[in-house]
């Protein structure tokens, strides 16, 4: 006899499960992408819960920028470890390798080019659908995001030809060449993801959690100093404590001062937050106020 | 009903609600007030459309522009599409649909509607119960949304007037009447001032009833899910064949309506086979009693042929399995309807062919008046009859929404060209 109430983490818990398992109903070939992220981590804990006793009908599948921060990437393999799943990498360096992706230094941020990458590693499997743990509350652009969001043959979301989404009834359907980017998590907001964490005990990287770290105070915000990014002439680096509220490309992801050392910690600094989460930390996305909807229509996740 | 009293539902904690207005009603200033009041507004958003206003040489903050999304439509100076906001009380979560409120843009209201537990029809209080007003309490009425606000708005145009805004509610109540639309709750409002939003004001002293977001975070949304008919489409068959799980199926779906205890003989649908649950399993372990919307996992005693797309259901409470019935069906695609084609109809885990065998009317929105057409283009709604290849099991929308709609697909495009609610079988096809 359950005695407690359905919550709001329960009703989209629920949501998020049945999405997957339509997923893996209706498609013929899907991955799940896992970056190491919080919000990857959240949806390995939903599909845990939509197939165990089961395996996951499905791979895990990382685009690696190799630019990101090594706590992560061994977060990432650890975690695909634990659970005895699949769990390919492709790297961007292949691609530039390749001459798919030519960059102007090899300290620019990587993000706008992941999609070169994921492209071809789609193509590489014939993956006919990518679960990804994109929010609707985390860019203007998201927030007419589908569920299920059509890509033609050249990774290209239109917005403007997406298919009406009723009730809760998907169309799984795609011609031969086009994919589908399926968020399971698209109605949760930043806090209901620290929330979901914290109910079920979820691993973190390090790195969300407040640490000492040597960064350089820019107009847009504190960089962490790394191999990638030096002071430059005049600039002085200092150490603070800082926390990382998402984690990506190194070169342009900054951590916000915290002392929030806990999940609940963070919980309560999210619950008070006062900007954000892409506007605090990826100076890539504050350059126009819909930014993300160029990179979106090129293919981006 | 006894076994269901006892699971505590009451603290249902999420609520979607869908806004149907014009921006010339002043619905994004709603929108913008109850995320700004809320304290929802995050600090570089202010400053976006802060910045924003400047350059369109306002002052202040047109707080409208908080809900205006892609660069397409700003430019356009319009909503074109279903966009989702959230935000949170102490006392619950909400998920806003904010859908245009043109004309040409009744799929994008049905399309929000669909997972609506509430809908925010703004009015104007100038302009009063206009067609469009009827429109969006049609809509309302045909996609089963169970609970209506009418927020009689812009009030500080009308100086506050209680005359005024109790001639909205008594023309909109007459025109409700026809519609059997229930639980209506009428509110007077200024959203530009913030009066009864959030906050009560000072200028509506006449009105006793609740704020707007006061009867957002207390309006009991726990009978939006049909409580009494177990419906539990089959979604994937779990089969380890492990060395410890070897002889395992799981029956892996979400509860879509009702509640399922172990030791309850249940029936396969379509194939009518019966046997009884087993265990019932999340990834915690075993529970004795499940409700909708829970997604879980079911054994049952018998080895059955059962895949996706079955239902299975309580023995003494089955639904129909039909290959004829009729539905209201609302066209969203440009590609009008074809009567000699087929077309593909999902319907909870089930694909099949279908032809639309008939058009009885269609439903003029603005007057309600019934048309006959032989044919259907993008935003008309009609009542028609369709056969299907293979048994749907089904009930009528208006008993179970859950299982009484569907969508269409184009099989040649892949597009959902139509969304279906199932009409009550008397007079099927």
């Amino acid at each position: 006899m359950s005695n407690h109430p359905f919550s709001h983490l329960d009703a989209l818990e629920s949501e998020a499960i049945h999405i997957m398992r339509e997923v893996a109903a209706e498609c013929a070939n899907p991955v799940l992408l896992f970056s190491g992220g919080k919000d990857s981590i959240v949806l390995l804990r939903l599909a845990e819960k939509a197939f165990r006793p089961g395996r996951f009908p499905f791979p895990l599948m990382h685009i690696d920028t190799e630019h990101n921060f090594p706590e992560v990437i061994a977060f990432r393999d650890h975690r695909a470890k634990e659970l005895g799943e699949r769990l390919i990498v492709r790297s961007m360096e292949d691609s530039i390798k390749k001459g798919r992706v030519v960059l102007r230094s090899e300290t620019q941020s990587r993000n706008a080019f992941q999609s070169v990458t994921l492209l071809d590693a789609i193509a590489e499997f014939k993956f006919d659908a990518c679960i990804g743990g994109a929010r609707r509350d985390e860019e203007k652009a998201r927030a007419k995001e589908r569920i299920f969001s059509f890509r033609d043959e050249f990774g290209q979301w239109d917005p403007k030809n997406q298919r009406p989404e009723l009730w809760d009834i998907y169309n799984t359907r795609t011609h031969p060449g086009e994919n589908i980017r399926v968020f399971p998590i698209s109605n949760w907001t930043e806090l209901d993801v620290w929330e979901y964490i914290a109910r079920e005990k979820l691993e973190v990287p390090e790195i969300y959690f407040a640490h000492s770290r040597e960064v350089i105070r820019r107009a847009a915000g504190l960089l962490p100093v790394s191999h990638l990014v030096q002071p430059q002439a005049g600039e002085k680096t200092e150490h603070i404590t800082v926390r990382f509220r998402t984690v990506g490309d190194m070169s342009c992801t900054c951590p916000v001062e915290s002392a929030a050392a806990t999940v609940e910690a963070i919980i309560a600094e999210t619950a008070m937050t006062r900007i954000t989460e892409r506007g605090a930390t990826r100076m890539d996305d504050q350059t126009s106020e819909a930014s993300m909807e160029p990179r979106k229509k090129e293919g981006y996740f | 009903m006894s076994a269901i009293e006892k699971i505590s539902l009451d603290q249902t904690g999420l609520l979607r609600f869908i806004t149907a207005g014009s921006v010339d009603d002043g619905k994004s200033t709603l929108i913008g007030r109850l995320l700004h009041d809320s304290k929802s507004i995050f600090e570089d958003q202010l400053t976006s459309i802060t910045n924003t206003t400047r350059k369109r040489g306002a002052e202040g903050v047109d707080l409208s522009l908080l809900t205006d999304g892609l660069q397409a439509e700003r430019e356009q100076g319009i909503t074109i599409d279903v966009a989702y906001r959230y935000f949170a009380t102490p006392k619950r979560k909400f998920i806003i649909a904010d859908t245009p409120g043109h004309e040409q843009y009744t799929r994008n209201m049905v399309t929000g509607a669909s997972t609506a537990n509430l809908a925010i029809i703004l009015i104007d209080a100038r302009k009063g119960v206009l067609t469009q007003s009827r429109r969006h309490a049609y809509l309302a009425s045909l996609v089963g949304i169970p609970h209506l606000v009418v927020a009689v708005n812009k009030m500080d145009l009308v100086d506050y007037s209680q005359a005024v805004f109790d001639k909205i509610c008594s023309d909109f109540g007459a025109f409700a009447e026809k519609l059997n639309l229930r639980n209506i709750v009428y509110i007077p409002m200024s959203a530009l001032n913030g009066d009864m939003v959030v906050e009560r004001g000072e200028h509506l002293d006449w009105y006793q009833g609740s704020t707007l977001m006061d009867l957002l975070e207390t309006v009991s949304i726990e009978d939006d899910i049909n409580r009494e008919d177990f419906r539990f489409p089959v979604q994937w068959v779990c089969r380890p064949q492990t060395k410890e799980l070897h002889d395992f199926r799981g029956y892996m779906g979400r509860i879509e309506s009702g509640s399922v205890r172990t030791g309850d003989a249940v029936t396969v649908l379509p194939s009518g086979l019966s046997s009884r649950i087993k265990e019932i399993l999340v990834y915690e372990g075993p529970l004795a009693e499940a409700f909708a919307p829970q997604s879980v996992t079911l054994t049952i005693e018998d080895h059955l042929d059962i895949s996706r797309g079955d239902m299975l259901v309580k023995t003494s409470d089955t639904p129909q399995a039909t290959k004829a019935f009729d539905a209201m069906l609302c066209w969203l695609s440009e590609q009008p309807l074809d009567l000699n084609r087929k077309y593909l109809i999902k319907q909870t885990t089930r694909v099949v062919k279908a032809v639309i065998s008939r058009i009885d009317y269609r439903i003029d929105v603005n007057s309600m008046a019934q048309e006959a057409v032989n044919m259907l283009k993008m935003n008309d709604i009609a009542r028609v009859g369709l056969k299907v290849q293979q048994p749907l099991v089904c009930d009528d929308y208006a008993r179970n929404r859950a299982t009484g709609c569907f969508i269409v697909i184009d099989e040649s495009s892949n597009n959902t060209v139509a969304a279906g609610m199932i009409l009550p079988s008397d007079r099927a096809a």
